[in-house]
């Protein structure tokens, strides 16, 4: 048994070297090796060959890093402070424009005031987090569908954005102005980010045509269909917000 | 203020980009290029995979795409002692053979070599970050030991950079 009748394979050699075989296996090939001079003079050529190259390279280790390296990692972090502030803005200026609008508005109510204000500050909050952007990840797409549509008591979808370049990132689940809503998030290859708000905006609500508003560097296109109300939020030009638009429409109307 | 999660891999992925290039500034440069683009991926990392293997992956690919811009290799093609890092100009011999033999090599060798040789990845991760099966990871290995073990020996023309 501890003798190998048939040659090893280069292949089982070069794993051997590499410490990729188990421990049985490694132990059948050093037998072998004891007695086959010349694939034992290769093996030892390779040992030293992964030495040397260990030698050259490992002083990196000990070297300090550079401080733009560890900064590089702080950046993003350093501009958090500045856009919860800014959110918070957005927060204030959105009850304050509700609180006019309340005090004169007539009856039929202005259908969409307070949930695309909602999904500005949802994005302007969320967009920017770069640890935590989402609840469920795109990995458990179906696990984040279902969660949401059970809790907004509709059937959601996550429309694909890919052939605009848009990947999904997750989602999660936010509070809305009656209940619960919804907001998925998709990312480009830059990492430029883009939210899909999702909410009930009311019985009384009225189906409306594309809606565009631009503040403080974030744009919103939003409408509502059937029963639900519908934000996208991103920093896009208008044209090019309308594209994804349209293909968010389709994705929950057919 | 807190360590970031990808901070403590920093002095290896500093290892490996000097492996691929050997200047200082552009091996640096080249590692904060991953961070940064690691930052805007990371909501895409799966938790429960190697931080270390995923870090490594986004560097192969910007490496990769560096090399395929003619501005990349019209600067590699300059051969300026002066930006070397002192270790390698104070090698002793050997090692700074090691290091000229290594840079002959094509650069698909050149990683595994080192992913494997130095970085100690499993073949299994060194196929995921390189982005082929990995029969591949073997077969190039095996290619690029004989490679090396040529050049060293003196053998062998200067590799000669292909233009895809």
């Amino acid at each position: 048994m501890s003798e190998s009748p048939q040659p090893v394979s280069d292949e089982t050699l070069h794993a051997y070297v590499d410490g990729q075989l188990d421990t049985a296996r490694a132990v059948e090939v050093e037998a072998w090796l004891a007695e086959n001079m010349e694939a034992a003079e290769r093996v030892r050529a390779w040992r030293a060959q992964n030495r040397a190259l260990q030698a050259l390279l490992d002083p990196v280790l000990d070297e300090a890093v550079p401080a733009r390296l560890t900064e590089s990692l702080q950046r993003p972090r350093r501009v958090r402070p500045w856009r919860a502030a800014a959110a918070v803005a957005w927060m204030v200026i959105g009850a304050l424009a509700g609180y006019a609008l309340h005090d004169w508005r007539t009856p039929p109510v202005v259908v969409a005031t307070p949930f695309f204000e909602r999904a500005a500050v949802a994005h302007v909050v969320y967009a920017a987090e770069v640890l935590h952007p989402v609840e469920v990840s795109a990995e458990q797409q179906s696990h984040l569908v279902q969660w949401l549509s059970k809790r907004l008591g509709r059937e959601l979808r996550t429309p694909d954005f890919a052939p605009l370049g848009y990947q999904l990132v997750g989602g999660r689940l936010l509070p809305g102005d009656k209940g619960p809503a919804a907001q998925f998030m998709y990312q480009d290859a830059r990492g430029a980010r883009l939210t899909l708000y999702v909410s009930t905006p009311g019985p009384d609500a009225q189906p409306t045509a594309f809606r565009y508003e631009k503040e403080a560097g974030t744009r919103v296109l939003y409408w509502v269909d059937r029963d639900l109300g519908f934000a996208l939020v991103g920093e896009l030009e208008q044209a090019r917000l309308l594209d994804v638009a349209h293909l968010a429409y389709q994705a929950f109307n057919f | 203020m807190d360590s970031h999660p990808f901070e403590e891999h920093i002095p290896r992925l500093r290892r490996y980009a000097r492996a691929l290039l050997r200047y200082v500034t552009r091996a640096d440069d080249l590692v904060q290029d991953t961070l940064e683009r690691a930052l805007t991926k990371y909501a895409l990392f799966r938790r429960g995979t190697d931080l270390r293997a995923w870090l490594f992956t986004i560097m192969h690919n910007f490496h990769i795409n560096q090399i395929r811009t003619a501005s990349y290799r019209a600067v590699t093609v300059e051969y300026d002692d002066a930006e070397m890092t002192p270790e390698q100009t104070n090698d002793p011999t050997a090692l700074r053979d090691l290091a000229i033999a290594l840079e002959q090599l094509a650069p698909e060798h050149r990683e595994v070599l080192v992913l494997v040789g130095v970085e100690q990845l499993t073949y299994g991760e060194a196929a995921s970050v390189l982005g082929v099966p990995i029969g591949t990871v073997m077969s190039r290995l095996s290619r690029a030991r004989e490679r090396l073990a040529t050049v060293l020996s003196g053998e062998a023309a200067p590799y000669l950079r292909r233009v895809k």
